[in-house]
């Protein structure tokens, strides 16, 4: 998270999704995967719907496919998850390979795999094409309360200050011959977090009074420049749309 | 009849929640113009007296003036209009995402928008060498860079009274040169709080030493400078090489 | 924990999501109060705190490490209204930037690990705060408080997400093996979390003991003095009398070191008696509460004559680093989550099993009080010395 203009996931480019204003894209995305998470689990052709319009906004956005296939890491724990689930779950079971499983965990573990992986991927690409500042602004576009919206940016600011105190703190602890091994050493640990929470709030204080000394009386000053037409608006719907044709296909036909 | 004095202290007292008391009664008058150095030691309460400047901390006892204005809550807005504490820490003072925004929010605070605010962040900007840098985060930036942002962002509220805390601290010589000279241009009377005496003795014609919560010297920079033993007693030292008596 | 999309249907997400609003909703009504026009940068701060504390790893055995979820830390330090906010506020910039708990699931997730883990965390602790004796300034009960909130807290989450799955789960597995599991991990995981928590706050409390929230300040009468001002330039002999006159000055100002000092050094004597038995008694009472609910939940999922009951939590109880060489930022350890499996075989394995856990997450709270005791002195100073724009410390004032 690079305070300012990027952060871990984004990647830069000039392209329409790019420059879609952050907040039009959040509702797009979120559309999207609730309409997702809304199909039937047994439309399986529809969940290669999906990965075809995301596989399209890839294209639109220019964004290198192995970068989101890479991230889609992400999803390791929860793969994990969904490949218990056939040995777990109730109901009749089936032979799969040579192990009895249970149909029902078998249709659970494609669910939480299907959906969890477009899921993912959509949010991927979300980051991928927005700028930290450019979302901040989307999310107060969307009417999150402006006092939320702005603890998100000082955590935004100072998540890297903080992390590199902490990584300080470290090397400091590492210089002086410590390395923690397990949970004897626990109390060192806390008391890094103790001391870096005492830093974090003391910093807290700090800012605020710097924010006091320039005039703040709780209210941040909106640079909202830019409107939002019609087009970039429709232009974002286009996957939403789709992906809710395809929901509403997946439900007549099941 | 003479205006009043830029800056009016006088009986400053306070002690934190915690029970630590980190000053006791301190008196000083600045003049409009003047360039003052407050010198002092670690924990002489230096950062607490300036916090005291501008409201920020208050409640305590004794009276703080502002070219006549008592600093006291319904003055507060203006008080902090004249008033321009620059911190020790210029990431406490860089709050924003990017330079511009930082240096716009004093005066956006203030009511000013548009192209107004922005001709003003320009300005203020243009004033420590940093214009080209408005679109960059401020984390980005080399830390001598951060703290004259952090100098920016006070300039543009065009303050009467300029605070600079530690301003020499961490800074490179070429960008404690940078900065002595940004200061140097600046038609303000400046408080400059620091245990850099040669940085003292470069910009600042008369120093105070504050020393156990108190005021306990006044005089021309030079001539505290050549005092080795009121500088013993508060533990200042002049750095090796340096001579006061030919600077 | 951090649910991912599809694993909740879609209306329990979104009622979730309504949850969540409303709870953040109220916690910005509530943060307002406490905080007034502080709470964007301290929340902030808080926030981000949070999020750097995640990536704190705490080894645990064999490679494995755990962080802290830092739920009741919060809500602890900062007050349930400040911690909702904060936790929220982290999940959403994690979904957002990271992709990590999906975005249908955001409002499942803020549910599950602000609203119900700061809630619980916080009412356990102002209640057995209320209850335990005050011995040592508080600072006893606040160690063995803060220590069952956060045990607590987890559990209670993993409980509170058993709930969301009955009313919109995707997968068809019974109920009660879904209980039993989640809770089963967890009261592992809360034990380590209550561990990392209570030491935490504790070596807050050591320092800066007024910022844990609802601990008061003392405030103590201002001392005016007053002293010769030396004009070295009016002539030599203002300037040679001014320090000598001065000295006495200095050496009070070094006197007013100890006067604050008793906070600290009263601490580790009298702190330490009715710490030991308050503790004792919470744990006898946590122990046995532990071992009920285990055994019933057993008990039932007992009944199952498969009783294979593995769950795989992505709870973040083992995180491994992974440093590679494009990373740039410390985020960029942001890393993958291990797989924590835990295998209960009837009503007597859950009692038996959670036994052993509570025998040795006591004894490790054990070692990390002793290891609390001395040694923190040393580290004060400098910690907050670097913090600094408050109270300096005390050595240097002393050395004045």
């Amino acid at each position: 998270m690079g305070a300012g203009h990027t952060h871990k996931l984004y990647r830069h480019g000039v392209s329409r999704v790019h420059r879609l204003p952050a907040h039009v894209k959040l509702v797009a995305a979120f559309c999207f995967v609730l309409v997702v998470v809304a199909t039937p689990r047994e439309a399986v052709w529809a969940f290669g719907a999906y990965a075809v319009l995301l596989a399209a906004v890839v294209g639109a956005a220019r964004v290198p496919p192995g970068f989101v296939l890479v991230r889609l890491v992400l999803e390791v724990p929860f793969v994990a998850f969904a490949v218990l689930l056939p040995f777990v779950a109730e109901g009749p079971r089936t032979e799969v390979l040579g192990l009895w499983l249970s149909e029902s965990g078998l249709w659970g573990a494609w669910n939480v795999l299907a959906k969890g992986t477009i899921g993912v991927a959509a949010s991927v690409l979300l980051a991928a094409t927005t700028e930290l500042r450019a979302l901040l602004l989307g999310l107060q576009r969307l009417r999150m309360p402006a006092l939320l919206v702005q603890i998100a940016s000082f955590m935004v600011r100072y998540g890297d200050v903080i992390a590199d105190e902490l990584r300080r703190m470290r090397i400091a602890r590492e210089s002086r011959g410590f390395t923690a091994r397990g949970p004897r050493h626990w109390g060192v640990l806390a008391r890094t977090a103790g001391a870096l929470f005492i830093r974090s709030y003391e910093r807290g204080e700090r800012v605020h009074l710097a924010m006091v000394s320039r005039g703040y009386t709780g209210t941040m000053p909106v640079a909202d420049r830019a409107g939002t037409t019609a087009a970039q608006w429709s232009y974002a719907a286009a996957l939403p749309l789709a992906a809710l044709a395809v929901c509403l296909l997946g439900w007549s036909l099941v | 009849m003479t205006p009043p004095p830029a800056l009016e202290v006088a009986g400053l007292a306070y002690a934190y929640p915690d029970g630590h008391q980190a000053l006791f009664g301190v008196d000083l008058t600045v003049e409009r113009g003047e360039r003052v150095a407050v010198l002092g030691p670690n924990g002489a309460g230096k950062t607490t007296f300036v916090l005291h400047l501008n409201g920020i901390l208050g409640g305590g006892a004794g009276t703080v003036r502002v070219a006549g204005l008592p600093v006291e809550k319904p003055n507060f807005a203006e008080i902090r209009r004249r008033v321009g504490i620059v911190f020790q820490d210029p990431d406490d003072q860089l709050f924003m995402p990017t330079v511009r925004d930082d240096v716009a929010f004093g005066p956006a605070a203030g009511g000013m928008r548009g192209p107004e605010l922005e001709a003003c962040v320009q300005r203020a900007l243009a004033r420590v060498g940093m214009a080209e840098y408005a679109d960059r985060p401020p984390h980005h930036l080399s830390f001598g860079q951060r703290r004259r942002v952090a100098v920016a962002t006070v300039l543009a509220m065009e303050p009467d009274l300029l605070v600079l805390d530690e301003p020499s601290s961490n800074l490179d010589p070429a960008a404690r040169r940078e900065l002595a000279e940004t200061v140097r241009s600046l038609d303000v009377t400046v408080l400059m709080v620091t245990h850099d005496l040669p940085y003292a003795l470069e910009l600042c014609p008369r120093s105070v030493i504050l020393g156990g919560g108190l005021i306990v010297a006044d005089g021309p920079t030079k001539e505290l400078l050549l005092d080795a033993e009121l500088l013993a007693a508060y533990r200042l030292e002049i750095p090796f090489g340096f001579d006061p008596g030919r600077a | 924990m951090h649910v991912p999309d599809g694993f909740i249907d879609a209306p329990v997400s979104l009622a979730a999501g309504a949850v969540a609003a409303g709870a953040v909703a109220v916690g910005l009504r509530g943060a307002r109060h406490e905080l007034a026009e502080r709470t964007a940068p301290l929340a902030g701060l808080v926030a981000a705190f949070v999020f750097a504390v995640q990536m704190l790893n705490f080894p645990v055995a064999a490679g494995t490490s755990g962080h802290l979820l830092g739920g009741a830390l919060a809500a602890i330090l900062v007050g349930p209204w400040t911690a909702v906010l904060c936790i929220a506020v982290v999940l959403l910039m994690q979904a957002l930037l990271f992709a990590d708990g999906g975005l249908t699931a955001l409002g499942v997730n803020i549910t599950l690990m602000g609203v119900v883990t700061v809630a619980v965390s916080y009412a356990v602790f102002r209640a057995l705060l209320a209850v335990l004796p005050r011995g040592g300034g508080g600072r006893g009960g606040l160690g063995a408080a803060a220590f069952v909130a956060a045990a607590l807290s987890v559990p209670a989450s993993a409980l509170a997400f058993t709930g969301l799955y009955a009313l919109g789960g995707t997968a068809d597995v019974s109920l009660t093996k879904v209980a039993t599991a989640m809770v089963g991990v967890h009261l592992l995981i809360g034990l380590g979390e209550a561990a990392i928590t209570t030491a935490t706050v504790a070596s807050v409390a050591a320092v800066r003991p007024d910022l844990i929230h609802g601990a008061q300040g003392l405030r103590r009468p201002l001392e005016l003095r007053t002293a010769a001002v030396a004009r070295p330039g009016a002539g030599g002999g203002g300037g040679a009398g001014a320090p000598g006159a001065d000295v006495p000055v200095a050496a009070a100002g070094g006197g007013t070191g100890p006067a604050d000092g008793p906070q600290a050094p009263e601490a580790p004597a009298s702190g330490r008696g009715p710490r030991g038995r308050s503790t004792r008694r919470i744990w006898a009472a946590g122990a046995a509460a532990s071992l009920v609910l285990a055994g019933i939940v057993s008990f039932y999922a007992s009944s199952d004559p498969d009783g294979l009951e593995k769950v795989a939590g992505d709870e973040g109880i083992a995180k491994e680093e992974k440093e590679h060489a494009l990373s740039d930022s410390p985020l960029a350890d942001y890393g993958v989550e291990d797989v924590t499996n835990t295998r209960l075989s009837g009503g007597l394995a859950g009692v038996i099993g959670v036994t052993a856990t509570l025998a040795v997450g006591s004894g490790v709270f054990v070692v990390l009080r002793r290891r609390t005791g001395p040694g923190q002195h040393s580290d004060q100073g400098s910690d907050q010395g670097a913090g600094g724009v408050s109270a300096p410390p005390p050595a240097t004032r002393q050395e004045g």
